[in-house]
């Protein structure tokens, strides 16, 4: 027989025999579908907690002025005025600087606002559109400050949802209403949503307007109060700091950085739980990848066992009509390389199909890589394949007096 | 096969010994056996169970090596060749009728008949062919499509037969060929083989039962792994007797 015969005949074999063909495929599939499946669902859980803890600041760097000096006293940190948006300028285009994927300088100011006989103390920050990338603000209403409104100095606000509770009335949309701010009035383009109020600063009670508005109509000053700084990945904070942290004393031209004039803050805490969380999500996806691949490879192993054994009659048959140990070996291998490919791409497809399904129902990110299904096609093929081989081998060999005997 | 080639030996038998080793016991299945088969012999092999006449069967089939003599088959020294020249024997020069007629589950009888020429070799077309022949020497032409499942114990051992002599092999081994089948169907078989070994074919049939020797022309009496007595049967039977008149065993 040549191949091209066999492979007829191993085709003819398997679906002659449908419910042990059936069988043998049910075990490929559940074993690469769970592989696939349980991998996919870490991964995507993995992502999930990735996001939220990058949404915490995880990436974020913040440059400050240095103490403010008067004299020989030195002020608070951050009182400094040695930061210009001309530095934030710089960061944003200097090639020097890789990792860094946005910039955002802020300037921030108290200010008594009022609206029409309403009035309150908040927190005012004269922003980028940038600033609502980097620190994860969302809109209920309207839309954030744009690049015409800093270009043309508008007098435009977005307010927190704190802010128009403290301002108008409950359920006025402030929206095209005009609020006051050190005597001049603004327009609220939009209302961001609420993020709850977390760590120092209420994010709800503040106010954004455009830098250029605020450097002009609040501060008086060219000066900002800090950079936010977005690394490409939390991977890359360490040489993001050391980029923007060169960058700097170069451009104010000191070579000491123990006398920079400045200082960079990065939430280590947020980092370290961060990398320790990446950490035990890598060794839960291991260990989940090893028993699924182990338990689907038993699975495997056990259904191409038994059939193969169960044939150990056939295969005596087979070589006293004449076989050869090498075309039942042959046969059997071809026959276990079919069901293993059908297994495969059934399993690939069912094990894709439940982690969709599992990741709508938990609601994390649906992910699944190349490496994964690399993984259980490798492994639970090769499984399938040599507990095809294998046992067909081991009767092969056998007197066909001995095989055709065999109960 | 005309039936003037009688005189030519096709097999020959020279003090062949089988022992099986079991732990520290030897057990002697065949001791020093010898004897010659002519083309064209209807020759049966009896025994009682434990004699070594399965043994004997197994070493003529080429389906085991006996410890010790030769065996010549055909012209060929079987007693010394590989596993795969073994099967290329088996495939060539044998046709094996076992007691559970062994055919393949859940395949048509077509299927099963050209089992062993695709083994051999033989273009698809050509099986096909000269597999519906063989089902209608032994009465199935009517039945080439039908399942192995689907047929009687009869039935089954037809196409067994059909698949012994489909590759027109030197010799017909038959193990038990009537242990398995219902006793008015065992008739027709033995009827069957008197047709094909009209026709030229050289059969051993190993039995135990001594109302289905009787239809062979010569009988080998096996007894402790020994041939004790080789004898013509005179009495050979020609007709096919009535059910009632045998004893089923």
């Amino acid at each position: 027989m040549d191949i091209r015969e066999q492979v007829v005949e191993s085709f003819r074999t398997l679906t002659v025999n449908k419910l042990r063909t059936g069988l043998a495929i049910l075990g490929i599939v559940i074993g690469i579908g769970s592989v696939i499946a349980l991998i996919s669902l870490g991964q995507g859980s993995q992502q999930m907690v990735q996001n939220q803890i990058q949404s915490l600041g995880a990436n974020l760097l913040t440059v400050q002025p240095g103490f403010s000096q008067s004299g020989s006293v030195r002020g608070a940190a951050g009182g400094g005025t040695t930061l210009t948006l001309d530095d934030a300028l710089a960061l944003s285009t200097d090639p020097t600087i890789t990792t860094v994927k946005n910039v955002s300088p802020e300037v921030s100011s108290r200010q008594q606002v009022t609206a029409g006989r309403n009035n309150a103390n908040e927190q005012v920050y004269g922003v980028y559109p940038a600033y609502a990338d980097i620190h994860k603000i969302t809109l209920s209403s309207g839309s954030f400050v744009t690049t015409s409104d800093l270009a043309a100095q508008r007098k435009v606000a977005v307010i927190g949802p704190q802010v128009v509770t403290d301002l108008f009335a409950t359920d006025a949309n402030p929206v095209g209403q005009k609020i006051r701010v050190k005597g001049q009035e603004y327009t609220v383009i939009g209302v961001t949503a609420s993020k709850g109020g977390t760590g120092f600063q209420n994010q709800d009670a503040i106010i954004y307007i455009p830098l250029s508005t605020a450097q002009k109509s609040i501060t008086g000053s060219s000066s900002i109060n800090s950079i936010s700084v977005e690394a490409a990945s939390q991977d890359v904070m360490t040489t993001a700091e050391d980029q923007v942290g060169y960058a700097l004393l170069k451009r104010h031209k000191i070579a000491d950085p123990t006398q920079a004039d400045f200082s960079i803050f990065s939430q280590q805490d947020i980092l370290n739980t961060a990398s320790s969380v990446t950490g035990t999500f890598t060794s839960l996806l291991s260990g989940i990848a090893a028993i699924s691949l182990l338990v689907g490879g038993i699975g495997i192993m056990n259904i191409m066992l038994v059939t193969v054994t169960e044939r150990t009659r056939e295969i005596g048959l087979r070589k006293a009509l004449g076989a050869k140990r090498a075309t039942i070996i042959r046969q059997f291998l071809i026959e276990s390389i079919i069901l293993t490919i059908l297994g495969g791409c059934i399993g690939m497809a069912f094990g894709a199909t439940v982690s969709f399904i599992l990741s709508k129902v938990l609601s994390i990110p649906f992910t699944i890589t190349m490496s994964s299904v690399l993984l259980s096609i490798g492994v639970s093929g090769g499984i399938g394949i040599i507990f095809g081989w294998y046992p067909a081998r081991t009767a092969a060999k056998l007197q066909p007096i001995e095989a055709l005997r065999y109960e | 096969m005309p039936k003037n080639q009688k005189n030519q030996t096709v097999i020959s038998v020279e003090n062949i010994s089988k022992v099986y080793q079991v732990g520290e016991v030897e057990t002697v299945a065949l001791d020093t056996v010898s004897f010659t088969i002519a083309k064209g012999e209807f020759v049966a092999i009896m025994g009682p169970s434990g004699s070594g006449k399965s043994t004997l069967m197994h070493i003529l089939g080429a389906l085991d090596t006996p410890t010790s003599g030769t065996y010549t088959l055909d012209g060929e020294l079987v007693s010394s060749l590989s596993d795969d020249e073994l099967a290329d024997i088996r495939n060539r020069k044998i046709g094996f009728i076992f007691q559970a007629f062994n055919l393949l589950p859940r395949t048509t009888a077509l299927h099963n008949v050209m089992l062993p020429m695709a083994y051999a070799g033989i273009p698809v077309a050509e099986r096909e062919e000269r597999a519906a022949d063989a089902l209608t020497k032994v009465g199935l032409a009517n039945r080439i499509h039908h399942y192995s499942n689907q047929l009687s114990g009869g039935q089954q051992q037809r196409v067994a037969i059909a698949r012994g002599i489909v590759m027109d092999p030197a010799i017909l081994l038959a193990d038990e060929p009537t242990g398995n089948i219902a006793s008015n169907q065992a008739d027709e078989v033995m009827e069957i083989f008197h047709t094909i070994h009209r026709q030229g074919h050289t059969i051993v049939m190993i039995t135990h039962e001594p109302d289905i020797a009787a239809h062979a022309e010569r009988i080998l009496h096996i007894k402790d792994g020994k041939l004790v007595n080789d004898e013509r049967n005179t009495q050979k039977t020609q007709r096919v007797r009535k059910p009632e008149d045998r004893k089923t065993g």
